[in-house]
């Protein structure tokens, strides 16, 4: 009885998937309005706007405040905040000016102790949440000072040198990179292969992000450990009831957040060519990391929203940053102005409040 | 599946006790439950049914007692461990993360993967298929938990039961905040599970449920297990009678006898969504008025109306003839109100902060000069209310934590007394407290009554009720479905009224 109004009821009932996947990324939907609009301002403005050159100077100017914006996302949805993700990438920024060097073999080993690092030091920073039972806030209060007192022992001062040639090609675009080691050669040198032609232009940053986003995060978000994620933001009471894994989610979101935090780092390092256990730097990174989530639509309740939500984010915070250089706002403003459209942002998520009918409810 | 002897019972409890503090919910149970049965538990508040199933579906250890399932022995950790063993509840507190899809909700523990990734297209089509078999197929899986009302949210939690194929099915309270439309499509699915042998344990107040759906019925009374009995064997009157048993508790100070005085409060057609469905009652001053009834039938939800919690509220509500409508506490209480919350440790103290801090919370702006709280007047107000409440402290600088349940639940009442309110409204303030602070409780209301105030108290102990009150609304889904006054408030008047009992109706909207 009740299963022949199945077949007919839940279509007409149900709106598009797309109109539904929509409603539900307001958030995200208003960042992307958020970054179209200053980036096009941006560029209209610009004296070579929507040229190649900009977009490569931009996408450099982008990756390490996304991924450590990405990292800043998974203990947020997990209803914490990871005070470290700053740290941690410049631990690795200075490990990396030390180790990716040399030959090929040297180098690529290098990079993978890189991310391993950044990775550890996440998972370290989980293991002292669930086992310490300490809350993350404080938690990676604690561990991310350790991170910068580890890179001020790598790096007391700024320096150290990178491999050029992986410089140059990691940080501008892939034709360059394909230049630079010789791929996809038509015999006349790297790089001029008619397939290739049509993405040659691409900056090899705006790739990488996509390739983390896509091949680390996406992955994660589908597995069990992902969504137990943001099942114990959302509700952890009903996440153990439901016999979901905590422990291990939240392991996995540190560690996840160390990796993140780690990429970011290594591509600054190979971007300025050197290391630089920079604190103040750190501090605004991790700050700025918690502002691109937000924007990005991720509640800092937990629960909700993601890390390729928070790159959007990020994307936000820096073209508002461009558009100080083009219209030359002064450097005392920029804060201000920046703190407006942040708070702007977040108002967004505040509309919550007026439907609450139990207004006890609002302090739960 | 293996075939064991189907008359031997799929569940026995042996010995099962668990305290909880100095409390005892569940005082050597022995209990059995068999495969293909609906099994129904009835008992008052408090008479250790929760304890009973949190322990069976893994939410707490038993402190002693032996747990068999299918003839071997079985200890849940956790509730995952309960659910690989068969063994799966329907929670009366939700157990859905509200930012996650119905889908995703449904299938949260174990969802159909490819390559160790969640397939989302399968899991939609299997959430699909197990709301379809409950008749909930108006219910998107994609759309997110926090998005449906609580009917729909409620057989979600239903569908998820189902999805880890249970082996012992618990429901506890699961049909409450269902329509009635929903409401038989349950019992159809329950039906359909006992016949393909699921043991199936039933908590609920509702005697007509029972009624309708139980083969046996065991009732319980004080944590202890007091009968099973097959259904039809024991009349509805006898059933009550072993639900309240003859215990001899608290001493009451004396009811005045007087003709009804005129109303302090009025409150006409009091609505609130789907939980207040219209009431209508009135308190006088130097009145104690009663709220009872079973747990969650809208008792909660009338104080915090009143007391400008809740937003939307419908009706009519005069407090000394004039319009009351607080559009927060702090307003209320302008308006003469004090509210003695449900839970003192979150809605009624500042734990850390200390008892001089607690006490004077609520009246700051008669303790103050200017910005400047008065720190002499301070003093005197805090001593003054320890004195009245004879609050056992050591110093009023340490934090009220330290306090034991009642001294910190004197705080509570004292804090809001020191506001002089003529109207008081108690959420079930002798929760957890000793016999001997419950009178002192009970004495003082009569006090402050005789005062001149007038005191709305909702209680889930019945004789507390019938002890403190002159008059007792009793409530039943949202409504006052009868009200008791003087000599006529007794248990058994109390406890039919609460079942609802010769109201065979479903009584949904």
């Amino acid at each position: 009885m009740a299963d022949a109004a199945l077949s007919t009821a839940p279509r007409a009932a149900r709106g598009g998937t797309l109109a539904l996947r929509l409603r539900q990324n307001a958030g995200l939907l208003g960042a992307i309005g958020l970054f179209v609009l200053f980036y096009g301002v941006y560029n209209l403005y610009h004296p070579r706007g929507f040229s190649q050159q900009v977009l490569i100077q931009n996408a450099n100017e982008v990756f390490t405040i996304a991924l450590v914006a990405m990292a800043q996302t998974v203990p947020v949805i997990l209803g914490g905040l990871d005070l470290s993700v700053g740290a941690v990438m410049t631990l690795v920024n200075c490990l990396a000016s030390h180790l990716v060097a040399g030959g090929p073999g040297e180098i690529g080993l290098g990079i993978l102790a890189c991310l391993a690092a950044g990775t550890a030091f996440g998972f370290l920073n989980g293991c002292v949440v669930v086992y310490g039972r300490i809350q993350p806030i404080i938690a990676t209060l604690a561990t991310g000072a350790i991170a910068i007192g580890l890179a001020l022992f790598l790096r007391p001062k700024p320096g150290g040198k990178l491999d050029a040639d992986l410089s140059w090609a990691m940080t501008n675009s892939l034709g360059d990179f394909a230049e630079t080691y010789g791929l996809f050669g038509d015999g006349s040198g790297g790089g001029q292969a008619p397939w290739f032609q049509p993405i040659a232009g691409i900056p090899v940053p705006l790739v990488l992000l996509v390739l983390v986003a896509v091949g680390v995060w996406m992955p994660f978000r589908r597995t069990l450990t992902g969504r137990t994620v943001y099942a114990v933001g959302s509700a952890e009471g009903a996440a153990f009831m439901s016999g979901l894994p905590i422990a291990r989610a939240k392991l996995a979101a540190f560690t996840m957040a160390g990796f993140f935090a780690g990429v970011g780092g290594l591509f600054l390092a190979i971007q300025t060519s050197t290391g630089n256990a920079d604190i103040p730097q750190a501090g605004a990174y991790t700050l700025n990391s918690i502002a691109a989530v937000v924007i990005g639509g991720t509640s800092l309740l937990g629960g909700t929203g993601g890390a390729v939500a928070s790159v959007i984010g990020a994307l936000v915070l820096r073209a508002i940053s461009f558009n100080f250089r083009i219209f030359d706002i002064p450097p005392l403003m920029q804060p201000l102005v920046e703190g407006l459209v942040l708070l702007a942002a977040v108002s967004l998520g505040a509309l919550r409040a007026l439907r609450t009918r139990n207004r006890l409810e609002l302090f739960r | 599946m293996i075939q064991t002897d189907s008359r031997a019972p799929f569940l026995t409890l042996t010995g099962i006790s668990k305290r909880y503090g100095g409390v005892r919910a569940l005082d050597g149970v022995t209990f059995a439950c068999g495969r293909g049965s609906i099994h129904a538990v009835l008992g008052e508040n408090g008479a250790g049914k929760s304890t009973l199933i949190k322990i069976v579906s893994g939410v707490v250890q038993p402190d002693e007692g032996v747990m068999r399932l299918d003839g071997r022995e079985v200890a849940f950790p956790n509730p995952a461990a309960a659910n690989r063993a068969g063994v799966v509840c329907v929670f009366q507190e939700l157990s859905l993360m509200p930012d996650l899809t119905v889908a995703d909700n449904i299938l949260a523990a174990d969802p159909p993967r490819r390559f160790g990734l969640i397939d989302g297209r399968a899991q939609r089509r299997r959430a699909e298929e197990l709301l379809a078999s409950i008749g909930c197929a108006d219910v998107d899986p994609r759309l997110r938990v926090r998005d449906l009302p609580l009917s729909r949210r409620q057989m979600v939690e239903i569908a998820k039961a189902l999805a880890k194929k249970p082996r012992l099915l618990i429901l506890d309270e699961a049909t409450s905040a269902l329509t009635a439309a929903d409401v038989e499509r349950v019992y159809a699915m329950l039906r359909r599970l006992k016949a393909d042998g699921v043991a199936i344990l039933y908590i609920s107040h509702r005697m007509h449920e029972i009624d309708a759906l139980a083969d046996t019925l065991s009732v319980f009374r004080n944590g202890r297990h007091i009968e099973t009995f097959a259904k039809g064997a024991r009349s509805p009157d006898r059933i009550v009678e072993l639900m309240i048993g003859r215990e001899i508790t608290a001493q009451y100070p004396p009811k005045p006898r007087r003709s009804r005085p005129k109303p302090r409060l009025e409150v006409r057609d009091l609505s609130w969504g789907e939980r207040l469905r219209g009431l209508s009652f009135s308190v006088g001053s130097g009145e104690i008025v009663g709220l009872g009834g079973l747990d969650g039938q809208g008792q909660k939800e009338v104080l915090l109306a009143l007391f400008g919690v809740l937003k939307g509220v419908g009706g009519t509500v005069t407090v000394d003839g004039r319009p009351h409508r607080p559009g927060s506490p702090a307003e209320a209480k302008d308006g003469g109100l004090a509210l003695i919350p449900e839970d003192r440790k979150t809605e009624g103290l500042m734990l850390p902060m200390s008892i001089a801090d607690n006490l004077v919370a609520a009246s700051l702006k008669p303790l103050s000069k200017g910005f400047v709280i008065d720190r002499a007047k301070e003093r005197a107000a805090v001593a003054d209310a320890v004195r009245r409440l004879q609050i056992k402290i050591g110093n009023a600088d340490d934090a009220v934590s330290t306090l034991s349940g009642g001294n910190q639940q004197k705080v509570v009442i004292a804090k809001w007394l020191m506001t002089g309110p003529g109207l008081i409204l108690l959420n079930d303030p002798t929760r957890g407290i000793d016999v001997g602070t419950k009178q002192e409780i009970y004495r003082l209301l009569r006090d402050l009554a005789d005062g001149g105030a007038a005191i709305l108290f909702y209680s889930t102990d019945y004789d507390e009720l019938i002890g403190c009150c002159d008059r007792v609304s009793v409530m039943y889904d949202g409504r006052i479905v009868r009200e008791l006054e003087g000599d006529a408030i007794t248990e058994r008047a109390i406890v039919a009224s609460a079942l609802n009992m010769g109201n065979r109706v479903p009584h949904h909207g």
